[in-house]
């Protein structure tokens, strides 16, 4: 569904989505083009001209911080103008539809829409009602994906441990709502690395999840034995109601991340989390803070895979006018 | 000089002359930074030659051309890395073909998001005339004119060689 909305007939990509539907060349390609825009934040100006006189709109339907101001930082350093729009709090509330809203963005002069909503497939409606001169990336969309963050954190990976091929990944939590998970682990197959291991109660996994091509573990111990990656999933207040899961404490005590159930690892594995992090319950602050832990390279490096997506969509739309 | 394409030949006198110029312009202890790819493999063989003993600056000015609204990304972008300070230094910019002088325009804008060097000075292996911009090189190989619809094309990085090549437009690699 997203590669024809996403790929160009010249393989360009005109919106990014999901990492579903991507082939390893083209994800290879972000990377190596995040790879050049993460030498820009050691210079005096941390800024390129790129992308001057082009409009950025990030439009929030759901809360974010990590990813609206990355989106915003990376919108900057590439010399574009960004609008932050919340939307929960502004036009939907006063009864405006959505393609309304996109209308009069367009008519506004923007050129890209970074679109985090809670339905899924809300970025896909976006990009197929925007107008021709507008990319749209997806900033998570409900259960469905998260396509950069998956990205940055395959950055991070390759940054860390240079090739995918040989790797064993583990993912823990809640891989059941977890648009993170889904795109990590459509991103982690599609690179080629050797197995992919997620790591749940049942009752936090979607039914036939082998079918992406993943290994499911209920014990942790087992899950990251020779793990050379694990990836922490944020555990979301409102899936600790009860139903799904008995206490905060519990989930900690049989799927929290410590020293201790990492001792089975790979001694030189890397701990991952995509923020924001609740101590305690997906990790010890030990982890979380320890060695292994590359949490707050993941914020830095998501700068750079959203300079190298934002530019990459703009260049597909050059020469097409606001007119 | 019987080929005037002779990288070797071209890379010997824009040493002699850039050897020279250093020495006539006052310039102490400048830093070489090479425009990648071809000024990059230049300015490797200038930067030992002359023996320079800070590290040779590369740039890729992808990110800071002037045609991303015509023609979009460049593939194989590279990072830029200056491994230096370049405040208050003085700089030897390095390109293999001076044309058009976009690209030199575009190494400026991006070198001065470094810092503030006390100056900078052009050395390229051929000026090849045709240029759309007012910039001139300090220190040259050789001199060529040539119609605009020929280019020369550098290859590399060992051994260095030159050869005539017609293009379309031309608008893919401007210089």
């Amino acid at each position: 569904m997203s590669t024809g909305l996403q790929v160009d007939s010249a393989g360009r990509l005109r919106h990014f989505l999901d990492v579903a539907g991507l082939k390893r060349q083209q994800l290879v390609e972000i990377m190596d083009t995040a790879e050049s825009f993460s030498e820009v934040a050691d210079r005096s100006i941390k800024k390129v001209p790129l992308l001057r006189g082009k409009t950025v709109v990030n439009l929030f339907f759901e809360a974010s911080t990590r990813t609206r101001t990355t989106f915003e930082l990376a919108a900057k350093r590439l010399s574009a103008d960004i609008l932050n729009l919340d939307v929960s709090t502004s036009a939907t509330t006063k009864g405006e539809s959505l393609l309304d809203t996109l209308r009069n963005l367009e008519a506004m002069h923007a050129d890209m829409f970074v679109v985090r909503h809670a339905e899924s497939g809300a970025a896909h409606f976006v990009a197929r009602h925007a107008a021709p001169h507008v990319g749209v990336i997806n900033a998570g969309d409900g259960c469905h994906a998260h396509p950069t963050q998956a990205m940055l954190d395959m950055f991070t990976i390759r940054r860390v441990k240079g090739e995918f091929t040989p790797l064993t990944v583990a993912i823990v939590g809640d891989i059941l709502h977890s648009r993170v998970a889904r795109s990590q682990i459509h991103a982690l197959n599609t690179l080629g690395v050797r197995a992919v291991r997620v790591i749940a109660p049942q009752t936090l996994l979607p039914p036939q999840i082998e079918q992406l091509g993943v290994e499911v573990h209920h014990d942790i111990h087992e899950g990251v034995r020779d793990a050379d990656v694990i990836i922490t999933l944020r555990l979301q207040r409102e899936r600790m109601d009860g139903r799904l899961l008995p206490s905060k404490h519990e989930y900690f005590q049989l799927y929290g991340l410590t020293e201790t159930n990492l001792a089975t690892a790979k001694a030189d594995a890397i701990v991952m989390h995509p923020g924001p992090i609740n101590r305690g319950v997906e990790l010890d602050s030990g982890t979380a803070d320890g060695p292994r832990s590359v949490i707050l390279q993941q914020v830095t490096h998501g700068i750079a895979i959203r300079m190298a997506v934002i530019s990459m969509v703009m260049a597909a739309h050059t020469g097409e006018t606001t007119e | 000089m019987n080929d005037p394409l002779d990288a070797s030949a071209l890379l010997d006198q824009l040493t002699t002359g850039l050897t020279h110029w250093l020495t006539e312009s006052h310039r102490p202890d400048p830093l070489m930074v090479g425009i990648h790819t071809g000024g990059a493999w230049v300015a490797e063989q200038l930067h030992t030659r002359l023996g320079f003993k800070e590290p040779l600056g590369r740039l890729d000015i992808a990110f800071y051309r002037d045609d991303f609204t015509r023609i979009g990304m460049h593939p194989l972008v590279r990072p830029s890395q200056l491994p230096f300070e370049i405040e208050g230094r003085h700089l030897v910019l390095v390109d293999d073909v001076l044309h058009t002088g976009r690209t030199i325009r575009a190494a400026l804008n991006e070198l001065f998001d470094y810092g503030r060097p006390a100056s900078v000075a052009l050395a390229v292996l051929i000026d090849r005339g045709g240029r759309e911009l007012p910039i001139v090189a300090d220190v040259i190989g050789t001199m060529l004119e040539l119609p605009p619809e020929q280019h020369i094309k550098l290859s590399g990085p060992e051994p260095l060689a030159l050869a005539y090549v017609k293009r379309g437009t031309g608008r893919e690699n401007e210089h």
